[in-house]
C-alpha cells in the first residue's frame, strides 16, 4: 500500500469517527445496534442453538456494560427528532426515569459478567438482564418495525 | 297526490327505522343453553394470559391481577378507557352471571343489554370455546375485588351511538366459533385457536378499513399502528419470512427478535403474557404463525 493511500484511508477513518462523535443520534443508534449484534450471540447459545463459550458470554455483558457510559450522554435535548430517530420524546419528559433505568441495565450487566460461570449459570443470569432491554424499549422507543 | 307521497315516505321511514332497530338489537346468550360445567381454574389461567386480559385491564404494569382498569385505547373514533373487570359487585364484574360473561365475549353485549365497542376485541374473542370462557370467568372471580367505575369513552359524533354498533357487527362479527382443520397437526390447529381466538393477534397486525373493520384479505399483514404513532409489522410469511418457528416461540418467551432487539411498544405488554403460557402453547402459536402464506401489507410511508 502506498503512503499516500495509507494516508486517504487514515483520513477517511479519521472523518467517519468524528461525523459519529458529532452525531449523537448516529452514535447511540450504532452502540444499540452492538448491543443487538451481542444480544443475538447470547440468545442463541441461551436457546441451545450454539455451544456455550464464557468467553463469549462475558463479552456480551461487558459489551452491555460498555454501552450504558457510552450511551446515558447520548441524549442531549437537541436529539428529539432527525436522524431517522426511533427515540421517544417521552426520554426528555422523565429523563431521571429513563437515566435510572440506563443505569441498572449496566448494574445488571457488570453483575452477571461476574456471576457467569457455565452453560446454566449464564441462561439464569442472561434472561434477566434482557427483560432491561424490553423495559425501556416499552417506554421509550417508538414502533419501529 | 301530495298526501299519498308523505304516506308512502312515512311509510318508508317507519319500515326503515324499524328495521334498523331490529339489525341493531344487542344479540345474548341465553343462560338455558349453559350446560352444568365444572370449571377449570387452570385453563382458566392459561385463557386469562393467552387472551391478554391484563393489557387493557390491569390498573398498573406491576400488579397484573387488580384489573381496575382505567387505560386510555387513542383510536381514530374517539377514546376508549378500559373498564374494571375486577370481582367488584359494584364496579365490576362481581355480579355477573355466566351467561352475562358469554355474552360479552362471543356477541360484545353487555348484561344491561348494550353494544360494546369493539375495541373491546369480541370479534377474536368470539372463537373461544364456551368451555374455555366459562374457566376464564371463574379465575377472574378468584383475583382481587378493586373498587372504582371507570370513567365513560370520549367518542365523536356519531361513534358515540351505541345502538349503531349493531351495524357494524352485521358486517364484522359472523358469530363463527373456530373450526379446526383436520388436514393439520394438533399443535397447529391449538396455535391456530390461540392465535385467533383469545390472542386476538390480528386485532392490531392488520390493516383497518374507514370503518374500523380488519381488512380480511390482508389479515395479519400489519399496518398503521391503530392506538397512534408507528407501525404494526406483518406477521403473515411475508414479515416472518427470516424468521424460525423457534424465534417466534423464543420471542414470545422473552420479548428477543431474532436480530437481537427486542419488541417495543404494546408487544411488550403481549409478551408479559404470553411469557406466562406453556412453551408448547408457545410452540403451537409460532408453528401456526409461520404457517401463514406471504401477504403484502399496505405499504409503509417513509419515516420523517
Amino acid at each position: 500500500m502506498t503512503t499516500r493511500m495509507m494516508l486517504a484511508a487514515a483520513v477517511l477513518v479519521t472523518g467517519v469517527t468524528v461525523a459519529a462523535a458529532q452525531d449523537p443520534i448516529a452514535e447511540r443508534k450504532a452502540t444499540m445496534k452492538a448491543n443487538g449484534d451481542q444480544a443475538r450471540i447470547g440468545a442463541l447459545m441461551a436457546r441451545g442453538e450454539a455451544p456455550f463459550d464464557l468467553a463469549k458470554a462475558q463479552a456480551v455483558f461487558q459489551t452491555y456494560a460498555d454501552s450504558v457510559a457510552k450511551v446515558k450522554g447520548l441524549f442531549p435535548d437537541n436529539t428529539k427528532t432527525g436522524g431517522d430517530t426511533a427515540a421517544d420524546p417521552r426520554i426528555w419528559e422523565t429523563m431521571s426515569d429513563f437515566q435510572a433505568k440506563l443505569a441498572k441495565f449496566g448494574q445488571d450487566a457488570t453483575e452477571a459478567k461476574a456471576k457467569v460461570k457455565d452453560e446454566a449459570s449464564f441462561k439464569a443470569n442472561f434472561s434477566e438482564v434482557q427483560k432491561n432491554c424490553g423495559g425501556c424499549h416499552e417506554t421509550y422507543r417508538l414502533k419501529k418495525s | 297526490m301530495l298526501r299519498k307521497l308523505i304516506i308512502v315516505a312515512v311509510l318508508v321511514l317507519v319500515t326503515g327505522a324499524a328495521a334498523v332497530y331490529v339489525l341493531t338489537e344487542p344479540a345474548r346468550v341465553p343462560t338455558a343453553i349453559l350446560a352444568a360445567h365444572t370449571p377449570n381454574l387452570d385453563n382458566g389461567r392459561t385463557m386469562f394470559f393467552a387472551g391478554g386480559c391484563a393489557s387493557c385491564h390491569a390498573s398498573s404494569k406491576e400488579d397484573r391481577t387488580r384489573l381496575g382498569g382505567g387505560m386510555a385505547l387513542h383510536s381514530p373514533f374517539g377514546t376508549f378507557y378500559a373498564p374494571n373487570i375486577s370481582p367488584d359487585p359494584a364496579d365490576g364484574i362481581g355480579r355477573w352471571s355466566e351467561a352475562d360473561f358469554v355474552s360479552a365475549m362471543q356477541d360484545g353485549t353487555s348484561p344491561d343489554g348494550r353494544h360494546y365497542y369493539p375495541a373491546f376485541p369480541y370479534t377474536s374473542y368470539q372463537r373461544m370455546e364456551p368451555s374455555d370462557l366459562r374457566d376464564l370467568f371463574a379465575f377472574l372471580k378468584t383475583l382481587p375485588a378493586v373498587a372504582g367505575k371507570v370513567q365513560d369513552h370520549d367518542m365523536a359524533f356519531p361513534f358515540s351511538v351505541r345502538r349503531g354498533i349493531g351495524l357494524w357487527k352485521l358486517v364484522y362479527l359472523d358469530g363463527t366459533p373456530f373450526r379446526p382443520d383436520p388436514s393439520r397437526s394438533a399443535a397447529w390447529n391449538r396455535g391456530a385457536y390461540l392465535v385467533n381466538g383469545p390472542g386476538h393477534c390480528a386485532e392490531c397486525h392488520s390493516p383497518r378499513d374507514s370503518f374500523g373493520g380488519i381488512r380480511a384479505g390482508q389479515r395479519f399483514a400489519g399496518g398503521p399502528n391503530p392506538e397512534g404513532e408507528g407501525w404494526v409489522p406483518n406477521i403473515t410469511g411475508k414479515g416472518l419470512a427470516k424468521w424460525s418457528a423457534k424465534d417466534v416461540a423464543y420471542m414470545l418467551e422473552t420479548g428477543e427478535l431474532p436480530d437481537g432487539d427486542s419488541v417495543g411498544g404494546g408487544m411488550a405488554a403481549v409478551v408479559r403474557n404470553t411469557a406466562q403460557l406453556s412453551a408448547e402453547d408457545r410452540a403451537a402459536m409460532a408453528e401456526y404463525l409461520k404457517s401463514l402464506p406471504p401477504v403484502d401489507g399496505p405499504p409503509r410511508p417513509a419515516r420523517r
